[in-house]
């Protein structure tokens, strides 16, 4: 496991590399830089921007703001915004937990719901219900985000009126921070009613998020269950008297959760990077939505730090599905 | 009373191209302690016809049959919650793979614990002990370091043994072994085959030993039942069959043995193949590959018929002696 473990931590740092070149490059061939943006078409006199320019290195040659760059990755420092002049890294912090929370009741839904319901639509193969739900998984996992989110908010905020439709609590309740995740927060918190405020708040964007994982597990399950109770050792299982639910679940699921477990590690990379549609419509005050706005700005350390954080957590995220792995399955590295 | 008795078993699967039947009116009988073999093709309906037993017949499988009885018990009027208590209990199958008929996510130990468990065979504080035990009595050696271990670090032979000891954990009066050697080495199928004798020598189980594999049938088996396309073509005491086979399908698979054909230039072989789905023949259905067939043969279907000590599904049974 060890060796499984350094092996694969060894390989983050070319990952990292790739990342933090790929994102430096990306936002640098986009025209325009933090100053010009800032300056709009008003004008600024040519003394004032190269003096500007100097003070956020944006004169050197881009292989020297490159090599800077890395050279702050490397010592801890990711930077100071050239908008709000925070530290890239306390802007994130701030602004994650609001990221976290969303994604983790997201892939919550997504686990709770999909999982038996592949479960049972791979039991009953070729029912009525199983056919039923392969077509509206389908229609879930290929649903735009934007327009589920805009549907949603127009059915349950604006017509039925039963959530509201943007932000992370309402604003009558002011709930200190103390773990940045709003429904732990607003639970100790003294006012009445804030938690069920945060759960109303939080509710709409996680099922919006949660859609797509939803029906990818769905699916993943239900295919995985099919072929494992196919398998010989099912048989073997009902040869002992065991009864059909001990059958499914002990002997078929935790067989078909290896794939399950893959399919869902890239489900949360992908979430990370859906919540950002996500949290634009909702106003969720989360990394997405930091990161929209620094690439308007042309924030370049906001952009390349954020990038490098969730990249940092997908590939956290990845390294945690393999030693899950290989706790579910016996046959890798033990 | 025997301890197994099933009556005209008629097996059928829903296919694409309709139903079709994999087994068609066996009977089988098995007194107490004792060892059937049945004999036969890949396809033959010999592994479905035990499943059926089992009560292992899922979707889209459908079995009837017009008695299916359990030591007294009849099968068929179990709810499947009464069938699953004597599944696995009082009747157990070792399968063909066992490489792959172990779940690869659980420790062996705790595999052949969870059949002792299921029908609280043993009080729970004894499970463990009684687990070391049954290993033991398989032939794997140091059987205590061996309760960790999972399939994939076992070898074939190894985890055969532990399906075999999983099926006598709870002692069941009858054993059914659907070809347990045939994805082993020859040497390791020696041991196994032993091991199933001693093992029921030893309990006085009943074994239905399936095989095509006629050198353990002769090593084995008290009686025996050919089963072809679905249907039992013949059965007799083990003696009697190889002496005087009364079929000419079973004439034709002993011709076939090596040992049989010392002296010859090439090895007799059965012209043809077993029927497939769509193509049963009219009448007797080995009619095309048999040397004997006539008129009759290709249209009249003929029925199980003998005398005491032998029955055989042919118009023209062949005659004792050479």
């Amino acid at each position: 496991m060890l060796r499984f473990l350094l092996r694969r931590l060894g390989l983050i740092v070319p990952t990292f590399v790739g990342v933090t070149l790929l994102s430096f490059l990306l936002i640098h061939l986009v025209p325009g830089d933090p100053i010009e943006v800032r300056v709009g078409e008003h004008g600024i006199a040519p003394a004032r921007l190269a003096a500007l320019r100097h003070t956020f290195g944006l004169d050197q040659p881009l292989w020297k703001q490159f090599l800077d760059y890395e050279a702050g990755v490397v010592t801890g420092g990711l930077g100071v915004s050239v908008v709000t002049r925070q530290p890239v890294w306390d802007e994130f912090a701030t602004l994650f937990p609001a990221t976290l929370e969303l994604s983790l009741s997201a892939i919550t839904l997504a686990l709770l719901v999909g999982l038996p319901l592949g479960i049972v639509a791979a039991v009953k193969r070729g029912s009525v219900f199983d056919t039923g739900l392969m077509g509206v998984s389908v229609t879930g996992a290929s649903m735009p985000i934007f327009w589920w989110g805009l549907m949603m908010i127009l059915v349950f905020s604006v017509t039925l009126g039963w959530t509201p439709v943007s932000g992370r609590i309402g604003d009558m309740y002011d709930v200190p921070p103390w773990t940045g995740f709003m429904l732990i927060d607003s639970w100790f918190s003294d006012d009445e009613g804030a938690f069920s405020s945060a759960v109303s708040h939080l509710i709409l964007p996680a099922i919006v998020l949660g859609t797509q994982p939803l029906a990818v597990v769905a699916r993943m399950t239900r295919s995985a269950m099919l072929e494992v109770l196919g398998e010989d050792y099912i048989r073997t299982a009902r040869a002992k008297g065991l009864s059909g639910g001990r059958v499914v679940v002990v002997h078929g699921l935790r067989n078909a959760l290896i794939p399950v477990v893959t399919v869902v590690g890239l489900q949360v990379g992908a979430l990370l990077g859906g919540a950002i549609l996500t949290e634009t419509i909702f106003s969720w005050p989360g990394v997405g939505h930091w990161l929209v706005e620094s690439i308007q700005r042309r924030d370049y350390p906001v952009l390349q730090g954020g990038t490098l954080l969730v990249a940092s957590l997908v590939i956290l995220v990845n390294l945690a599905v393999d030693m899950l792995y290989g706790v579910l399955n016996p046959r890798i590295c033990r | 009373m025997p301890l197994l008795e099933v009556r005209n078993l008629c097996i059928a699967f829903a296919t694409a191209r309709g139903c079709f039947r994999a087994v068609d009116g066996v009977d089988i009988t098995l007194e107490a302690g004792e060892v059937l073999c049945i004999v036969g093709e890949s396809g033959s309906g010999k592994s479905v016809s035990m499943l059926a037993a089992m009560g292992l017949i899922g979707w889209p499988g459908r079995v009837s049959a017009e008695a299916m009885r359990f030591a007294g018990t009849d099968l068929l009027s179990l709810s499947s919650r009464q069938r699953r208590q004597l599944v696995g209990k009082d009747m157990a199958m070792v399968f063909q793979e066992p490489m792959s008929s172990l779940n690869p996510c659980y420790p062996v130990g705790w595999q052949i614990a969870e059949a002792l468990r299921t029908h609280h065979a043993v009080p729970r504080a004894r499970v463990r002990d009684r687990v070391v035990e049954l290993l033991e009595q398989v032939g794997i050696p140091a059987p205590a370091t061996r309760l960790g271990a999972f399939p994939h670090q076992l070898s074939g032979g190894m985890n055969q043994r532990v399906m075999i000891a999983m099926a006598i954990s709870c002692s069941p009066a009858l054993l059914i072994a659907d070809e347990p050697t045939t994805a082993l080495d020859v040497t390791i199928q020696k041991q196994i085959l032993d091991l199933l004798v001693a093992l029921q020598r030893q309990r006085g189980m009943g074994l239905v030993l399936i095989t095509h594999d006629m050198g353990v049938v002769a090593e084995t088996a008290h009686r025996v039942q050919v089963m072809y396309a679905g249907q039992m073509v013949e059965e007799q005491p083990t003696a009697a069959l190889f002496a005087a086979p009364r079929h000419p399908y079973t004439a034709a698979l002993l011709d076939a043995l090596p040992e049989r054909a010392i002296g010859r230039a090439r090895l007799p072989t059965i012209p043809g193949v077993v029927p497939g789905i769509d193509d049963r023949p009219q009448g007797c259905l080995f009619n095309p590959r048999c040397r004997y067939a006539d008129d009759r043969c290709r249209t009249e279907p003929p029925a199980l018929a003998g005398a005491p000590g032998w029955r055989a599904r042919c118009h023209y049974p062949l005659a004792v002696g050479p």
